[in-house]
């Protein structure tokens, strides 16, 4: 599936469909969107730049393995389920919120830090399962 | 009292660490912890010989009532101080014992995490963390008697011990359970006050059978009995531990102190008499058969515990009084017996008593020590086993029912003990010395000294038997008596029948010892009933049980894919076709339900041209092709209605999944048909009446009145409390946000799995 169209395409849609996939998991708490589908649009990015330039590329562009954001992305969501516990007395997974937006991203939360370990997660679960199925088939 | 629970097990942890300073010559210093724990316990003597009983609680689970609460009484105070003062003479002796052992510091890791578990055993106040303890004790205990565990019959014994106290682990759980759900509590300081109400329950026997299973295979009574004898495969020093203060007396300890609560019923005492008397009686006679020594001390080791739960039975203040101080005699000469049997087995090599004689020339101080062990296990005067002897006796001979009887059965038990006692601890040391054991010289005094000790403190409390009285006797008979009467404990108490008695005993021993030597022929003789056993039974009952097992597996994983898809969708079509037919009803207000439009009409079309090829395409390409356009049609309908988060989901899923599928089938042979025809009409069938059936429980779905409320409460709160104007957004990251904490996790499990499996394969391919 080489095709020069698809090759010289997919150089620029690599970084925008990253982009799109941020975007995706900024506006989720407002509008449709989220940590889970962003993450599922990245992952197809990586997905599709593979299918057109080559697994081998595509890792070296990724520079580490999809894997190690599983845990980093488990992380961050367990933290910022903890963070209420850590920084006030309130239960664990209570909202903490900031109070003013920040531009361009809007209001900050811990629920977006959570939705950030799920966007990780999703990334490196996917590609972790696709890159090893392609490289054994 | 938390801080002394916890020490073993920090202790334990910090040697996985630091083992390897531990086992050289700092070996010794491991014994500072249970020493410490023991100066510790013996602070609180002049407390509890007051009356009082100490209360700690630590909330741990408190929506379950499941909490660390601790309380130190009379009775976990005799059973802490018996498990840190035997403990520490077990942590010295072991230091020499298995004196630069390649995996000494393994060995004080398990034992120091055993004795952390028998310390929460005793002082738990709650049932729930009594239970997880004694969890905790079969399973450090299974470490330590497979301890040899490059020896198959170690391995062997080691997991019959622990599959025999596990189940009684699972059975103490259910007791807990429905003795909880009957008091209403699981802290058993507050059911005391409930006995009225746990004897009258209707769920009394079953309780009582449950509490009695888990104490009965923990303590090895009959006929749970025989993983006892087979751990002695377990070095001295475990056996010693295990056997004489610890692992065994929890099931007494557990009927101890559940008497006060459970005791309310006759049945109580039927049981437990009569199982306790086949007990002691049973393995009493089993010592005069045994030649090796460890043999003889774990058949007299089942019968003491039978004498205990014997007593426990008979429930009265003095039985109640004589088990407490039976437990402390049987704790002391037992350890001590054990102790020098290792000592014997480490400096000539066997614990054959046949050939054993004479080693008092060469192992003096061991000697004496085993001659006091032998006075106490017998009950002769002044030591402490005169007294619980004494004390026996006594409460058979007042008990209401059938006094003769059990007073007898006590006295045939007793007599036997005495000769196991005097095998054991006397007649290695007899005779003359062969010549190859002249050479023999006394080991460290780290292995002597302890045995001593403990046989002098058994002579010390006989004379002194004030201090018995004042620190435990009472304070038990206080909280664990029914009617709490003022009593002494006494040496002498003049010329009485009891007394007579006694000296019955005492004579019958002393000839038995004289008239019957072990022999070898004798073990061979009781060996022919093998085949009748207990044990024997059971190790058939696990064999026809792992054949079923396989059996079951066999016909169930086939390794066929399409045979475990049939097997699911066969299941799931019975229960539902049940649930749907035991009760059908399908009238649908058609006129209530919104027109079809042009726009679902088409992508119904799309749906079911799908569908089709899928199934009847050759190629496997263009099925996933296809199976794509089913999912993709079924985003565009969650997006007609209004469903945007599902559509973009169920639309990125996809297409990673056609990508997934494509990948796996891309490398596969070319389209073969591999099923017959008669297989593949019944999968027909499979497939046509369970996709009916769904589609008759989706239409079911629409019968039923809509709940709104909880939608609605989404709806009124996601801005209000969580900031979100997204719903689903905020259901997941937010409302249900531990719900997605573990699906992400369960992600990560199947990338890891997937990652694992097929790296796995490729480097075993790599290899070739």
């Amino acid at each position: 599936m080489r095709t020069i169209i698809l090759k010289s395409a997919s150089s620029y849609l690599l970084p925008v469909l990253l982009l799109f996939s941020v975007f995706i998991l900024l506006r989720g708490h407002y509008l449709p969107g989220g940590g889970f589908v962003g993450g599922l649009v990245a992952a197809i990015a990586f997905v599709l730049d593979a299918f057109s330039n080559g697994l081998d590329k595509t890792k070296s562009v990724l520079k580490f393995h999809p894997g190690f954001l599983m845990p980093l992305g488990l992380l961050i969501a367990f933290f910022s389920g903890i963070s209420p516990i850590i920084f006030t007395d309130m239960p664990l997974m209570t909202g903490l919120w900031a109070e003013n937006p920040i531009p361009v991203i809007g209001y900050i939360g811990s629920a977006l830090f959570f939705d950030l370990g799920v966007y990780l997660v999703v990334i490196g679960a996917s590609l972790t399962i696709i890159f090893t199925i392609s490289e054994s088939a | 009292m938390l801080g002394a629970v916890l020490l073993g097990l920090l202790f334990s942890f910090f040697l996985v660490f630091a083992g390897s300073y531990f086992k050289g010559r700092l070996a010794v210093l491991s014994s500072l912890v249970p020493i410490s724990l023991f100066v510790y316990f013996l602070t609180y003597i002049p407390d509890i010989a007051q009356g009082e009983i100490i209360y700690e609680n630590y909330e741990w689970i408190p929506s379950f009532g499941v909490n660390l609460s601790f309380t130190l009484d009379g009775l976990a105070l005799l059973f802490a101080l018996m498990i840190t003062g035997v403990g520490s003479l077990v942590f010295l002796y072991t230091s020499a014992y298995l004196k630069n052992h390649k995996y000494l510091d393994r060995f004080y890791g398990y034992l120091s995490l055993f004795m952390a578990a028998m310390l929460g055993l005793v002082l738990s106040d709650n049932l729930m963390s009594l239970f997880i303890f004694w969890e905790l004790t079969s399973i450090s205990s299974f470490y330590l008697i497979g301890f040899n565990n490059d020896k198959a019959d170690s391995r062997k014994s080691a997991l019959i011990a622990l599959g025999i106290t596990g189940i009684g682990g699972l059975l103490l759980l259910g007791g807990a359970v429905l003795l909880g759900d009957v008091a209403g509590t699981y802290r058993i300081s507050e059911m005391l006050a409930m006995r009225d109400v746990i004897s009258d329950s209707p769920h009394y026997l079953l309780i009582l059978l449950l509490i009695f299973g888990a104490a009965f295979t923990k303590s090895a009574q009959f006929p749970f009995h025989f993983w006892l004898p087979g751990a002695m495969k377990a070095p001295t020093p475990v056996s010693t531990y295990l056997h004489s203060a610890t692992m065994v007396k929890a099931g007494v300890y557990l009927l101890f102190r559940m008497s006060p609560v459970l005791s309310g019923g006759d049945i109580w005492h039927t049981i437990l008499i009569a199982v306790g008397a086949i007990t002691m009686v049973y393995s009493a006679i089993h010592i005069i058969f045994r030649t090796d020594l460890k043999g003889i001390l774990a058949y007299s080791t089942i019968s003491a515990l039978g004498i205990l739960v014997f007593l426990i039975g008979i429930g009265t203040q003095a039985a109640l009084i004589a088990a407490a101080v039976f437990i402390v005699v049987h704790a002391l000469y037992k350890a001590s017996l054990f102790l020098i049997t290792g000592i014997i087995d480490h400096e000539t090599g066997t614990r054959d008593v046949t050939q054993l004689s004479g080693l008092r020339k060469v192992l003096m101080p061991v000697a004496i020590a085993g001659f006091i062990a032998a006075l106490i296990s017998g009950g002769v005067p002044p030591t402490l086993g005169f007294i619980g002897k004494d004390l026996i006796y006594e409460s058979t001979l007042h008990y209401a029912d059938s006094a003769i009887l059990l007073t007898g059965l006590a006295i045939i038990t007793k007599i036997l003990l005495f000769y196991g006692g005097f095998v054991a601890g006397v007649k290695p040391f007899m005779g003359k010395l062969p010549e190859k054991f002249s050479k023999l010289h006394l080991p460290s005094p780290l292995m002597w000294v302890p045995p001593l000790i403990m046989t002098l403190a058994g002579i010390v409390f006989g004379v002194f038997p004030g201090l018995i009285e004042s620190a435990f006797a009472k304070p038990i008979a206080m909280t664990q008596a029914i009617n709490y009467e003022e009593f002494h404990l006494k040496l002498w108490h003049g010329f009485t029948t009891i007394l007579g008695l006694s000296a019955i005993t005492i004579t019958a021993g002393t000839v038995l010892y004289f008239t019957i030597k072990p022999k070898h022929s004798l073990e061979n003789f009781i060996a022919k009933f093998d085949v009748v056993a207990p044990k024997d039974l059971l190790i058939k009952l696990s064999e026809g049980f792992a054949l079923f097992s396989r059996f079951w597996t066999n016909s169930f994983q086939t390794g066929y894919l399409r045979h475990y898809l049939s097997i699911i969708v066969g299941f799931l079509t019975l229960l539902l076709g049940y649930l749907i037919f035991s009760d059908f009803s399908l009238n649908i207000d058609v006129s209530t339900l919104a027109d079809l439009t042009i726009y679902e009409i088409s992508i119904l079309i799309m749906l079911l041209l799908g569908v089709l090829y899928v199934v009847f395409t050759k190629s496997r390409l263009a099925a996933v092709a296809a199976t794509g356009v089913v999912g993709l049609s079924f985003s565009l309908l969650f997006l007609f209605y209004s469903a945007p988060d599902l559509a973009m989901t169920q639309f990125s899923v996809d297409t990673l999944t056609v990508i997934l599928f494509v990948l796996v089938l891309y490398k596969l042979p070319k389209y073969l048909k591999l099923s017959d025809s008669k297989l593949r009409i019944k999968h027909r069938i499979l497939s046509i009446s369970f996709g009916t059936l769904i589609t008759l429980l989706i239409l079911r779905v629409l019968n039923e009145p809509k709940n709104t409320e909880i939608s609605e409460y989404y709806a009124d709160y996601a801005y209000k409390l969580a900031h979100g104007k997204n719903i689903v957004n905020v259901i997941l990251v937010d409302f249900r946000g531990i719900d997605t904490m573990i699906e992400i996790s369960v992600l990560i499990v199947a990338a890891l799995g997937v990652f694992g499996l097929l790296k796995l394969r490729l480097k075993t391919r790599d290899k070739k």
